[in-house]
C-alpha cells in the first residue's frame, strides 16, 4: 500500500468534452442495469486522459455524480489505484518497471539515466513535459528492462537507447515502440526456435496479395506522444443489424 | 521437443495477421457451431477428459471449475469472466495472446460461456496494456462485424463480450478482488464461501478463467481431448506458455509441452543461462510467489516443469514465469525487491499481509546489506508462516513463499553477509534509519 493524497492545487471545475460524454455514456450501457457503478474505472480513466494524465478532485466527484455514487466510493476507488495520478505527470509519463526481472537486467542504470534525463523520481520536469516514477511489474518481463511513456512500452532498453527516446520526445520526433533491440515482440534475440514449420501458415498464403495486418492494427506501432486514438465502437450498442444479411 | 503442428498460439511473435482473416486462415473459427451443438454437458467432460488445469496459477483442473456453475437455472444470468489482469512479475504470456492471437481467446470466450450457460463475458484487462486492450477491442468488433458473436449469430448462441479494464492494482489479479473491481470497488479480496461460482459477480454465479486457460480451448475442442491429455505427463497436461526471463541469453516467450526439463527449457529456447549452466545460482519456476529453486543435482538440474515436477522441489509452477538468475545476481537483494513489490501491492485488507509485507521488506532490504542479527532469520521466518494462511486470500502465502525459498536455500549467503557485516560495522548500525522507513 502507498499513501496516495489529493493534490493541493485544484483545479476549480470540471465537464467532460461532448466527445467524452457520448463515449461516457456508452461505456455505462455496456453493464447491466442498476450496475453502472462498474463504469468507475473506465470514466476516471477516460477523465485523467482529459485533464492531461492526472484526476482533479472535481473530476472524481463528477464521475461519481454520473454514476450516482457517494463521492467517497469514488474518491476510495482514485485512491486505491495507482494508474490514478492523483498529481500532474508531465506531458509524458514515463513509467520504469524496478520489479526483479528488469532489475536484473539492468533497471537500476535506468534508473541513473533518468535521474540524470530528468531529474527527481516524482517531479515535473522544468519544462513541464516529463515526469518519471518507479512502477511495479508492467508485465513485459522478457523484454526487460523496459519503460511506459504514456500508453506505450519500450522494450530491451540500455541507458542510451533511453536516453535517445527521450531525446526523441523532447525534440517532438516519434521514437517507435516496442524492443528497441533487433527483435521480433517476445520471440528470442536472433530468430525463433519455434513456430518454424512454414505449412502452420500454408492456410495464409491462399490469399496473394493480402496485406499480413488489418488496417485498424496500425494504432499499436503508433509513438507515445501521438495521441491515443478514439476507442473503437462499444460491442453491444453497436452490434451488426442481424437483419442485413 | 514439441512439434510445430502441436502449437496452439501459432502467431505467438506476432508476425503474422492477428485479425479475423489471419486467425481464420491459422484454424480459428472452424467448426465452432458444431463445438456449441455438443452442449453444455459435453463441453464439460471434454474438458475435463483433456485434463488442463488451470494457466493463471493456482492449476485447478478447468472441466472440474466449469462443472461447479448451477445446472438448474434460476432467475439469475451467469457470468463468464476473463482474468487478463497478468501482473505476476516474470509473467508476460497473456499480453502476447491478447496482441497477437485474440481471436483464439474470443472463440474460447464463447465456448466456455456454452459449457456454463453464460451469456455474457467480461474480459478484465490490466489498465497499464492500453494498446493490448485497443487490439483486442479491435478483434471483438471484428467478431461482431462477422457475427460470430453477439445477438443472432451465426453460431445460434447469443453471447456478448465487453472488455473492463482495470487501473494498476496486481491484487485484482485475485478472483475474487477482480469481481469487487468489477462492480466499481477497491478491490479487496472477499471471504469464501461463498464461492463466486455460486455468489459471484454482481451475486450471480460466475466463472473466473485465464486467458491463456479460455484461448487453449478451441483448439482443445476442435483436436479432442485426447490430443491435449497426450502432450505432457498425468495430472499435467497439454501444452503452456513459459515467459523465461532475467539472466538468460534470449530471454522469450516459448509454448512448450507440460513436464520439459528446466535445462531444456532454458538451452533449447533462451540459449542457456549467462555464464553457462554451471553459472546458475537460482532460478525461481513460477512468478515471483514461488519459491526459488537453487542449482543443485537435485535442485533446478532435475527441475520438471509442471504443477508435479515443481511441487517436488519445494515450490510451484504457477504461471510458469521462469526467472533465471546467474551468480552475479545479488540474490537477497533480489528477493528484497520482490518483497517490495508485495508491500506495494497489498490491498491493506487483512492486518498480518499489510502489516508483515512492510515488515518483511524492511528486514530484508537490512539482511541484502548484512545490517542484521542472525536470530533475525528465524524471527523472519516465523512471520512468514504467521502471514501464510492467515489471510483473505493467497497474497499473503504468495508473499511469504519467496522468502521462505530464500531462507530454506540461501541461509548461509545471508549469515555470510551478517558476519562481514559485524566484522567491519559503520556509523549506521545495525538499524540503519535508511532501511526503517515507515511503512507506507
Amino acid at each position: 500500500m502507498s499513501v496516495r493524497r489529493l493534490a493541493e492545487k485544484q483545479p476549480s471545475a470540471f465537464a467532460f468534452t461532448a466527445e467524452n460524454l457520448a463515449w461516457a455514456k456508452a461505456q455505462i450501457a455496456k453493464y447491466p442495469l442498476g450496475r453502472q457503478r462498474s463504469a468507475v474505472i473506465p470514466l476516471l480513466w477516460r477523465a485523467q486522459q482529459q485533464c492531461g494524465g492526472w484526476l482533479p478532485q472535481k473530476a472524481i466527484e463528477a464521475v461519481a455524480d454520473m454514476l450516482g455514487m457517494a463521492k467517497i466510493r469514488a474518491l476510495e476507488v482514485a485512491t486505491f489505484y495507482t494508474m490514478f495520478n492523483l498529481e500532474p505527470v508531465g506531458r509524458f509519463h514515463v513509467q520504469l518497471c524496478g520489479t526483479t526481472p528488469c532489475m536484473l537486467r539492468g533497471s537500476e542504470e535506468l534508473k541513473k539515466a533518468l535521474r540524470r534525463l530528468i531529474g527527481k523520481e516524482n517531479r515535473v520536469s522544468a519544462d513541464g513535459a516529463f515526469l518519471w516514477t518507479e512502477v511495479e511489474c508492467l508485465g513485459a518481463c522478457v523484454n526487460a528492462p523496459m519503460v511506459q511513456i504514456n500508453a506505450d512500452y519500450y522494450e530491451d532498453l540500455t541507458p542510451e537507447t533511453l536516453t535517445r527516446i527521450i531525446n526523441d520526445l523532447s525534440a517532438g520526433r516519434t521514437p517507435k515502440p516496442g524492443p528497441q533491440i533487433d527483435r521480433c515482440n517476445s520471440a528470442p534475440i536472433g530468430g525463433e526456435s519455434t513456430l518454424l514449420d512454414p505449412s502452420l501458415y500454408l492456410g495464409e498464403r491462399r490469399h496473394p496479395g493480402e496485406p499480413l495486418t488489418d488496417a485498424e492494427g496500425k494504432k499499436s506501432g503508433e509513438a507515445a506522444n501521438v495521441h491515443e486514438a478514439p476507442m473503437p465502437r462499444p460491442p453491444i450498442a453497436n452490434a451488426p443489424d442481424p437483419t442485413r444479411n | 521437443m514439441l512439434a510445430d503442428k502441436d502449437r496452439i498460439f501459432r502467431n505467438l511473435y506476432g508476425r503474422h495477421d492477428w485479425g479475423f482473416k489471419g486467425a481464420r486462415a491459422r484454424g480459428a473459427w472452424d467448426g465452432t457451431k458444431a463445438i456449441l451443438q455438443k452442449g453444455r454437458e459435453a463441453l464439460v467432460s471434454e474438458m475435463k477428459a483433456s485434463g488442463q488445469r488451470g494457466r493463471g496459477g493456482a492449476g485447478f483442473p478447468t472441466g472440474l471449475k466449469w462443472s461447479f456453475m448451477p445446472k438448474q437455472a434460476d432467475d439469475r444470468p451467469h457470468y463468464l469472466v476473463v482474468n487478463a489482469d497478468e501482473s505476476e512479475p516474470g509473467t508476460c504470456k497473456d499480453r502476447e495472446i491478447m496482441r497477437h492471437d485474440p481471436h483464439l481467446l474470443i472463440e474460447g470466450c464463447l465456448i466456455a460461456g456454452a459449457a456454463m450457460d453464460a451469456r455474457t463475458c467480461y474480459i478484465y484487462i490490466r489498465g497499464e496494456f492500453i494498446r493490448e486492450r485497443e487490439r483486442l477491442e479491435a478483434a471483438i468488433a471484428q467478431a461482431y462485424e462477422a457475427r460470430l458473436v453477439g445477438k443472432n449469430n451465426i453460431h445460434g448462441y447469443d453471447f456478448d463480450i465487453v472488455v473492463h479494464h482495470g487501473a494498476g492494482a496486481y491484487i485484482c489479479g485475485e478472483e475474487t478482488a477482480l469481481l469487487e473491481s468489477l462492480e466499481g470497488k477497491k478491490g479487496m479480496p472477499r471471504l469464501k464461501p461463498p464461492f463466486p461460482a455460486n455468489m459471484g459477480l454482481y451475486g450471480c454465479p460466475t466463472t473466473v478463467n485465464n486467458v491463456e486457460t479460455i484461448a487453449q480451448v478451441p483448439d482443445i475442442m476442435r483436436r479432442g481431448a485426447a490430443w491435449f491429455a497426450g502432450i505432457g505427463r498425468p495430472n499435467n497436461t497439454g501444452t503452456k506458455l513459459f515467459c523465461i526471463s532475467g539472466h538468460v541469453e534470449r530471454p522469450c516467450n516459448v509454448e512448450e509441452a507440460m513436464g520439459i526439463p528446466l535445462r531444456e527449457l532454458i538451452e533449447k529456447h533462451a540459449g542457456g543461462v549467462c555464464g553457462g549452466w554451471s553459472n546458475l545460482l537460482a532460478v525461481i519456476p513460477g512468478g515471483s510467489s514461488m519459491p526459488l529453486v537453487p542449482a543443485g543435482a537435485d535442485q533446478a538440474d532435475t527441475l520438471l516443469m509442471d504443477f508435479d515436477g515443481c511441487r517436488d522441489k519445494k515450490s510451484a509452477l504457477g504461471t510458469a514465469a521462469v526467472i533465471v538468475m546467474d551468480k552475479s545476481a545479488d540474490i537477497v537483494k533480489a528477493m528484497a525487491r520482490i518483497s517490495y513489490f508485495y508491500k506495494h501491492e497489498t490491498c491493506g485488507q487483512c492486518t498480518p499481509c499489510r502489516e508483515g509485507m512492510g515488515w518483511m521488506w524492511r528486514v530484508l532490504t537490512r539482511m541484502a546489506e548484512g545490517r542484521a542479527h542472525k536470530r533475525e532469520i528465524d524471527m523472519l521466518w516465523e512471520v512468514t508462516t504467521q502471514i501464510e494462511g492467515h489471510t483473505i486470500c493467497a497474497f499473503g502465502d504468495g508473499a511469504a513463499w519467496p522468502v521462505q525459498g530464500l531462507i530454506r536455500h540461501f541461509r548461509p549467503e545471508i549469515e555470510r553477509r551478517i558476519d562481514e557485516y559485524t566484522a567491519n560495522p559503520d556509523a549506521g548500525g545495525v538499524l540503519d534509519p535508511a532501511a526503517t522507513e515507515a511503512a507506507e
